[in-house]
């Protein structure tokens, strides 16, 4: 290898790149082979996680040097001096601060855990409407993205490490001349933006530049098929008794979920819910949403929009469509029933239409929720949050089409990857050779940057001074929680300085922003008041307010009405529109239908570096570190596709070709898909991700189409006979009579209060055992699961690896079922696999025996039952003999098969949660009911001579819960909420029949059936 | 019954204990010549060779194992264990027979066990280090294991958890492997106490007289001698039962079903003592012709084994038809299900069968006198024993594991390289220990073997008075 | 062979050598009848009632192991239930501290363990092993009473020991050779 080539390399290397020895350097295969494996061919096909591992911590470890130092550096805005102790950090007492992450422009609230400087964990801001104390998985996940080694470090032009400076001085180059012609050539690429401040940037920009010209794509949100719609809904799902989702998963994606999980749930958890409400689903593939639902119907994605039609001629909506083709049992019984049920429910009934469906379905889901009286009550329209919402398929397709025609010479992206991402049909790479200027802004120096002249490493959300809109509009801050690991730049940063306004910090900016603001100078009218809608004295009052709180109240389109006056001429406007006047039918389609949806965690590529969501079992599906086609029973046994497995095997690979376009993808037979129906699922098959993503599954987002990037028909779908090893966490969905998950329908339950108690089998009486029972008479720790409010979206799973510093161990391992997470989401089906009943989700994590079978077998009492009848695991005490877990009848503990934890990355040391013991090799490990926790209200209850109260201690998988279906309190104290729970008919106890007397239980599943589609 | 009794070359007559026409002197020779001298078979070196190579192989996988920990196996969840306890099982199993044929034929005073109990209580003692090696290296971290597992209270004076059957485990098998060298060794003085009146090679004398302890025959020690060796026998009994249904315990006190059965216990017990027999027979069989001793183990001992094979056999197969029958009478849905997961739709199925035609089906051969006495059938059918009886643990451990009570938790096991490796090891390391044993011990109780020569005990009539002869 | 009175100080005793079991057997109960009691008989195989013949009446050895079996059983059982219910009580799997079932199999190993290991140290401690040197070694052919022969052996030091008188009585008994034997 020559020099030159050497140096190219190192160019191109994620990170300021240190390198040992030419070979290394080099890079060349040999040194990765040598690297991965320590030990000679045997070696590898077992461990490989461990050797990729290892050679990462050799990498990694080089890489890394720049992030050392930075770990606990303090913010440059306020560094304290350590000779005195500041006030507010006392060593292992973790400090809390608001701030919020923006997804698809659009922000979640969160409250961030600061250890002495360094976030480790994040909740959901309590106070903020917009989640309401809970969060997702992608904001679980996303500390991890903040420590990731491989997250771009340097400004990076043409090849070499640059400063600061110089990109400023070669921007100023750039749009020097632009000012003259008024900025014809100059490009801006973006995500959808929410961020008042950005917004009003942009908007300068674009004042300065007349001839500029803002695309924006994002893959996943802010891209409708068939024209975007003038209004965005916000639901009130805690007011309907009836909701029907129109391939809508309204629980399980985009930031809105969290609060519209909490608010559908509300009607369905607690002690009894009085009037529970019925949830009918319409959708081509099953969806955390779908799986909740009292009534599901599989439909082909592309007829939703007839079936919409129908039921609006149905419920009498003016200039409805005349119904297509529909399939039987959606015509004759299900728009019957569902008019039926609609009409009946008038005013408290609400019809979702999904992203994914095209704007006409969106337009006839309005019509109708007007013609029953929704709107106003269960549904209000109002402008769309982010900033001049466009298509971003039609975005991009402009755009590419303006760089064929030559007419873009200086092009600024931000944060998208359109190279990855794009779709096939545009040939965005082709094209953007002829921009002359091409500058990145992103998190990793991904694909998209490798190809730009200038790249700029942005700074993590954590890391940043801003602002971000929530879906219902409020108004959130971000505050930083560390200073720049790698000297990161907000792009609120670099816009201002492309406006001329140099010199300042994102803070001052925003500062800067809502001093305005405050002062209505800007051109967003905006109306600030605090919670108890007091307008504030003074700037420094709403900001220390907004910043305290991290949201300002009065912003909200949940308390108030009152969106900003600019917008809401739109939004009124929007209202005023006639449902006539909506886009014309899409054009019917034929042949087999594809269906493109976003990787449930790694979206469309973006998080693929963060080995969390890689091995956070997808919902439904329960595979990790890849993505599939799902396909239905039926359709598999007609592409030859096997339709049952005992364990992980290789899965078929589906060759398909739409439009000409060809790729392949490891077919997933998904009961509850849509018949001649494949779901695509893209985000996967990264070249640049880094350590952890790079080439790892398949890449399809070649197949997507600009024109229907959500659904088309006319795809060709044919087995190709090879073989590719998936490796999922549950292999078996049948629940084989053994009523893990306890279904009853509310009638039913009415009807014989013990109709979920004999459900399973008969429980051994207290009095057969030989042995007195003990007594707990301090506290005695208990949880409460409510199956009829938990959705399966699997954020407790990735909240309790951020709470417990949970290993990820990598796909081979995973394939031999030694993944590590303390608590799983068991799914179940029933009834026939063409037209099965379910998904039923359970959330397992340790019961807690009181007689644990685990603890009598540990031969070093390695596992004994403490005073408040924890079944507490030593790990220092286990040598490894796996009795344990073999004797576990719910099989949740997890060994250390290998080292698994990283001991070695710095960054991700500064991440774990110095509350909880880093487990090595050979130990094993389960839930704690997070002891930590526990201990940390012990040690207050101690000091402050205040007994615990209900609610004072949650679990980590019990805050994230949107659906707040894990419920965990003292069942000493007669007045806790689970002991509450747990006096409910609904309460069962999982393998009780087995005498573990498990301290968590679960309250059954209540379906509401409509009687006229039993 | 005496041959005489029958007419001349009736097969029903019972073949000699020991050919005709050997003396005390002959048998001293004979015996003591095997090991002082300096020829050795050539078959000797090759077996020999074999075995060490697989004992290498142990070496490196268990340094590999400790460099790495355990997931080089194919353990994962829920399959807990796998090889490693299928192999610590068999071992312990084969293990039972030389204790058996030395202690309770003994005390069944089965004078034909003379000339095989020497070899089966070595046999006894290698298969007990291959087997305790198991429960130590299993745990993922065996340096701790190791002591952790004794009844010694730690820094924090915390002692092990004497509820849990691994610590019966650990008592048994320490017990069984002590007291087994120590029967091994107090059978061997007098032995030796020949070879130190026999050896030529002055070192060699004073290694022998050294292990001899300086026996020399006296009346009165032979009288304590013989007391202390029937005690071991009475006490060996209880404790070889003892041992085998402890193991047992291991499965039968957990909550899996498949492994939470009564008939556990006299079912293991049976089992190993049907594994030891038959490796006791594979080993006899090419021992007494590769070093000559066809005279002393003759064909009444093989059939005689072969009978103890055949009966134990048929105990073993009850317990399986026990373990089906309460599987399917409990009326318990997880026993039911266990069941037929383990005959017909589990993906381990075939396990079951393969054990059943090796454990059950073939055996019947030995019913047949003739089959019986025909030494290459034997060595076969002893040989589908082997591969059956670590089956039947393959059986119950793995099968039994994999598809527990939550569906959600049903997975597949699958071993690994390193597995197999391990198991051949041990083998390795059980055939050297066993072929440098026959080299250089007497493989055969020689002053045993005198007591069984006519004239041997005194004749009575030989009284105070006594009188010339 | 040494013949003729050697120093009485330096001398063993006499060993006679029997070709069977049944002449020594019927050797030893002879010399009993004459009232030695310092003598011991030789053979490469026990043979049952020599012993009794030359007069032997001890029988520890069970005792011993009875006593160290009752010891191994109490005191298992007794460290058990000291480790578990006094020492570090802990609620393991919701049993009580004291469950005396799970109790018994260690106990029955220790007791099998304590009573297995006096028998044979028992056995070897009352014979005096191990001890290197003894002058019936001294007697040239006696390397065969671990073979094939059969010794008989009356000490110099036994009351009734006339060297002339007893080599005849013992010539008188059939031996097929009698020799002296130095310390």
């Amino acid at each position: 290898m020559t020099l030159s080539a050497i140096r190219s390399r190192l160019a191109g290397l994620e990170g300021r790149s240190y390198w040992r020895s030419l070979d290394e350097a080099a890079d060349t295969p040999e040194f990765r082979a040598y690297v991965e494996r320590e030990f000679p061919e045997q070696a590898s096909e077992f461990n490989d996680p461990a050797g990729r591992r290892q050679f990462l911590k050799l990498m990694g470890a080089s890489l890394a040097l720049a992030g050392v130092g930075a770990c606990t550096r303090q913010p440059p805005e306020k560094i304290v001096p350590y000779v005195r102790q500041p006030e507010e950090i006392i060593p292992g007492r973790p400090l809390f601060f608001a701030t919020a992450m923006p997804q698809g422009g659009i922000g979640l609230p969160l409250l961030a855990e600061n250890h002495m400087g360094r976030p480790t964990k994040l909740e959901g801001n309590p106070e903020h409407p917009a989640s309401l104390g809970a969060t997702d998985v992608l904001a679980q996940a996303s500390v991890l993205t903040l420590y990731d080694p491989d997250r771009s470090r340097t400004i990076i032009g043409r090849g070499e490490v640059k400063t600061w400076g110089s990109f400023l001085a070669a921007m100023q180059l750039l749009l020097g001349p632009k000012r003259s012609n008024g900025g014809a050539g100059l490009r801006l690429l973006t995500e959808p933006i929410s961020s008042p401040s950005v917004l009003e940037q942009i908007d300068a920009l674009l004042t300065t530049f007349p001839q500029a010209k803002w695309h924006q794509w994002d893959p996943v949100y802010g891209v409708v098929q068939g024209g975007s719609a003038a209004s965005s809904a916000l639901y009130r799902f805690e007011k309907a008794d009836v909701v029907l989702a129109l391939d809508a998963d309204f629980m399980g994606f985009g930031p809105a979920s969290v609060r519209y999980t909490k608010d559908f749930t509300s009607r369905r958890r607690g002690a009894n819910p009085e009037h529970p409400n019925r949830l009918y689903v319409v959708e081509p593939t099953p969806t955390v949403t779908g799986s909740t639902a009292d009534h599901r119907l599989a439909l082909k994605a592309r007829d939703i929009y007839p079936f919409a039609a129908a039921l609006a001629g149905a419920l009498g909506v003016a200039g409805a469509a005349p119904a297509g083709e529909l399939p039987e049992e959606a015509r004759a019984k299900w728009l019957p029933a569902l008019a039926a049920d609609l009409r009946a429910h008038r005013g408290a009934a609400v019809v979702v239409a999904g992203e994914s469906q095209p704007a006409a379905v969106h337009a006839l889901a309005r019509a109708i929720n007007e013609a029953i009286g929704a709107v106003g009550t269960t549904v209000t329209y109002g402008a769309p949050v982010v900033g001049s919402p466009v298509d971003g398929a039609a975005s991009i397709a402009q755009l590419v089409a303006d760089m064929n025609a030559g007419s873009v010479d200086a092009l600024l992206i931000v944060g998208t990857n359109p190279i990855f991402t794009a779709p096939g049909d545009l040939d965005f790479r082709a094209a953007f050779d002829k921009v002359a200027n091409r500058v990145h802004v992103g998190l990793y120096h991904d694909e998209t940057a490798e190809l730009c002249h200038w790249h700029v490493n942005e700074a993590h959300y954590l890391e940043s001074w801003g602002d971000v809109r929530a879906f219902d509009g409020t108004v959130s801050l971000i505050q930083p929680l560390i200073a720049p690991l790698y000297d990161g730049h907000t792009l609120l940063e670099i816009l201002a300085n492309l406006n001329g306004t140099s010199g300042q910090s994102s803070l001052d900016l925003t500062k800067a922003y809502w001093t305005r603001a405050f002062g209505g100078q800007t051109k967003t009218a905006w109306t600030l008041r605090d919670a108890k809608g007091q307008a504030f004295t003074t700037v420094d009052a709403f900001w220390r307010h907004a910043l305290h709180d991290g949201f300002v109240a009065s912003t909200s389109g949940f308390t108030s009405t009152s969106q900003p006056a600019a917008a809401s001429t739109t939004a009124s406007a929007a209202q005023t529109a006639p449902a006539a006047a909506a886009p014309a039918a899409p054009a019917a389609m034929t042949g087999t239908e594809i269906i493109f949806r976003p990787d449930p965690y790694i979206l469309d590529g973006r998080n693929a570096n963060n080995g969390w969501l890689q091995e956070l079992p997808k919902p439904i599906s329960k595979i990790t570190w890849d993505n599939v086609a799902f396909i239905s029973p039926r359709t598999a046994e007609r592409l030859g596709v096997p339709v049952t497995r005992s364990g992980n095997q290789n899965q078929a690979v589906l060759s398909i070709s739409y439009q000409g376009r060809k790729a392949s993808i490891p077919a997933w037979v998904q009961p509850g898909t849509a018949d001649d129906v494949v779901v695509v699922h893209f985000g996967y098959g990264r070249k640049r991700a880094g350590r952890v993503g790079s080439n790892v599954g398949h890449d399809v987002f070649g197949l997507r189409s600009s024109r229907a990037p959500w659904f088309d028909g006319g795809a060709e779908v044919s087995n190709s006979g090879e073989g590719y090893y998936i490796a999922s966490t549950q292999n078996h969905f049948a629940m084989e009579g053994r009523h893990p998950v306890r279904i009853v329908d509310v009638e039913e339950l009415k009807k014989n209060p013990k109709a979920v108690e004999e459900q399973g089998a008969e429980k051994p009486p207290a009095a057969l055992s030989l042995y007195p029972v003990y007594e707990y008479p301090h506290h005695k720790w208990g949880m409460a699961i409510d199956l009829n409010a938990c959705t399966g979206c699997s954020a407790c799973v990735i909240a309790c690896v951020a709470e417990n510093n949970i290993p990820v161990v990598g796909k081979s391992q995973v394939a031999r079922t030694r993944e590590m997470h303390w608590i799983r989401v068991d799914t179940y089906f029933g009834g026939d696999p063409a037209k099965p009943d379910g998904p039923h989700h359970q959330p397992v994590p340790c019961q807690q025996c009181e007689n644990a079978p685990c603890e009598v077998v540990c031969p070093v009492a390695a596992t004994v039952h403490s005073d408040e009848g924890l079944n507490d695991m030593v790990y220092n005490r286990c040598v490894g003999t796996r009795y344990c877990s073999n004797n576990c009848p719910y099989k949740v503990r997890r060994f250390n098969f290998l080292l698994y934890q990283d001991f070695v990355t710095p960054e991700l040391m500064a991440q774990r949660n110095p509350d909880v013991t880093i487990r090595s090799r050979g130990v094993m490990e389960k839930c704690t009911y997070c002891v930590q926790r526990i201990n940390h209200a012990r040690i207050d209850e101690k000091t402050t001579g205040r007994a615990i109260q209900d609610g004072d201690i949650k679990t980590a998988c019990q805050q994230v819960c949107p659906a707040d279906a894990i419920v965990f309190g003292d069942l000493n104290d007669p007045k806790s909420r689970v002991v509450e729970l747990k006096a409910t008919e609904r309460n069962y106890g999982l393998l009780d029949d087995l005498g573990t007397r498990p301290r968590t239980t679960y309250l059954a599943k209540v379906r509401n059936p409509n009687p006229a589609l039993e | 019954m005496e041959a005489s009794q029958f007419p001349k070359d009736d097969f029903r007559a019972p073949l000699p204990v020991i050919a005709p026409g050997y003396t005390s002197r002959s048998i001293t020779e004979k015996l003591t010549g095997i090991v002082l001298t300096k020829h050795t078979p050539v078959a000797w070196f090759f077996v020999t060779a074999v075995a060490f190579m697989l004992l290498m192989g142990l070496t490196v996988s268990l340094a590999y194992l400790l460099a790495k920990g355990i997931g080089i196996w194919g353990n994962n969840v829920p399959v807990g264990w796998a090889f490693d306890i299928i192999n610590f099982v068999w071992w312990i199993g084969i293990g039972h027979a030389g204790t058996l044929i030395s202690a309770i034929l003994l005390l069944f005073k089965q004078d034909w066990r003379t000339s095989i109990n020497r070899f089966a209580e070595a046999m006894t003692l290698f298969a007990v280090a291959c087997a305790a090696l198991f429960p130590l290296v299993h745990t993922g971290r065996p340096w701790l294991a190791i002591y952790w597992l004794f009844p010694y209270p730690n820094a924090m004076t915390l002692w092990p958890n004497f509820k849990s059957p691994l610590i019966w485990d650990v008592f048994a098998v320490t017990t069984y492997g002590s007291v087994s060298a120590l029967f091994w060794f107090v059978g061997l003085i007098p032995d030796l106490a020949t070879f130190r009146d026999r050896a030529a090679h002055p070192g060699l004398k004073k290694l022998f007289g050294f292990l001899a302890l300086g026996w020399r025959g006296s009346a009165r020690h032979w009288f304590r001698y013989e007391t202390a060796y029937l005690l071991l026998a009475g006490l060996s009994t209880p404790l070889v039962l003892s041992v085998h249904t402890v193991v047992s315990f291991d499965f039968a006190v957990s909550v899996i079903p498949g492994w939470h059965a009564t008939i556990f216990p006299p079912y293991f017990v049976a089992g190993a003592i049907y594994a030891g027999f038959a490796m006791v027979l594979t080993l006899a069989i090419p021992l007494r012709v590769m070093f000559k001793v066809e005279d002393f183990i003759t064909m009444r001992h093989i059939e005689n084994m072969a009978k103890i094979t055949l009966v134990t056999g048929l105990v073993v197969v009850y317990g399986y038809a026990c373990e089906a029958f309460f599987g399917w009478y409990s009326g318990n849905e997880y026993e039911r299900f266990m069941l037929k997961n383990r005959t017909y739709f589990g993906p381990y199925a075939w396990s079951y069968w393969l054990l059943l035609i090796c454990n059950f089906i073939v055996p019947q051969l030995l019913w047949s006198k003739r089959l019986r006495r025909n030494i290459p059938i034997v060595f076969v059918v002893c040989m589908f024993i082997n591969v059956g009886m670590w089956l039947e643990r393959f059986v119950i451990i793995v099968t039994s594991l994999h598809r527990d009570f939550l569906p959600s938790s049903w997975q597949m096991y699958y071993p690994t390289i390193w597995d197999f490796m391990t198991l051949a090891g041990t083998i390795g390391l059980f055939l050297t220990l066993m072929f440098l044993f026959v080299r250089v011990l007497p493989m055969i109780s020689i002053f045993e073997m005198r007591t069984l020569l006519p004239g041997a005990a005194p004749k009575h009539g030989a009284d105070e008075k006594g009188g010339v002869h | 062979m040494s013949h003729g009175p050697a120093p009485a100080s330096g001398l063993y005793g006499l060993v006679a050598e029997f070709d069977s079991a049944t002449a020594l057997l019927d050797a030893a109960n002879k010399v009993r009848e004459a009232g030695f009691t310092k003598t011991d008989a030789f053979s490469p195989y026990p043979i049952h009632g020599l012993a009794e013949a030359l007069g032997m009446k001890e029988h520890l050895v069970p005792k011993f192991v009875l006593a160290a079996g009752i010891f191994g059983a109490l005191g298992g059982y007794g460290l058990e239930y000291w480790a578990q219910a006094i020492a570090y009580p802990m609620n393991i799997g919701g049993r009580p501290t004291f469950a005396w079932v799970s109790f018994i199999p260690p106990a029955f190993e220790t007791t099998i363990l304590c009573a297995a290991f006096t028998s044979a140290i028992s056995m070897i401690v009352l014979n005096k092993l191990p001890q290197p040197y003894h002058p019936v070694f001294n007697a040239p052919r006696f390397s065969l009473a671990s073979q094939d022969k059969f010794f008989l052996a009356i000490e110099a030091a036994d009351p009734r020991f006339k060297l002339d008188d007893t080599r005849a009585f013992l010539n008188g008994l059939h031996a097929k050779e009698v020799v002296a034997v130095d310390e």
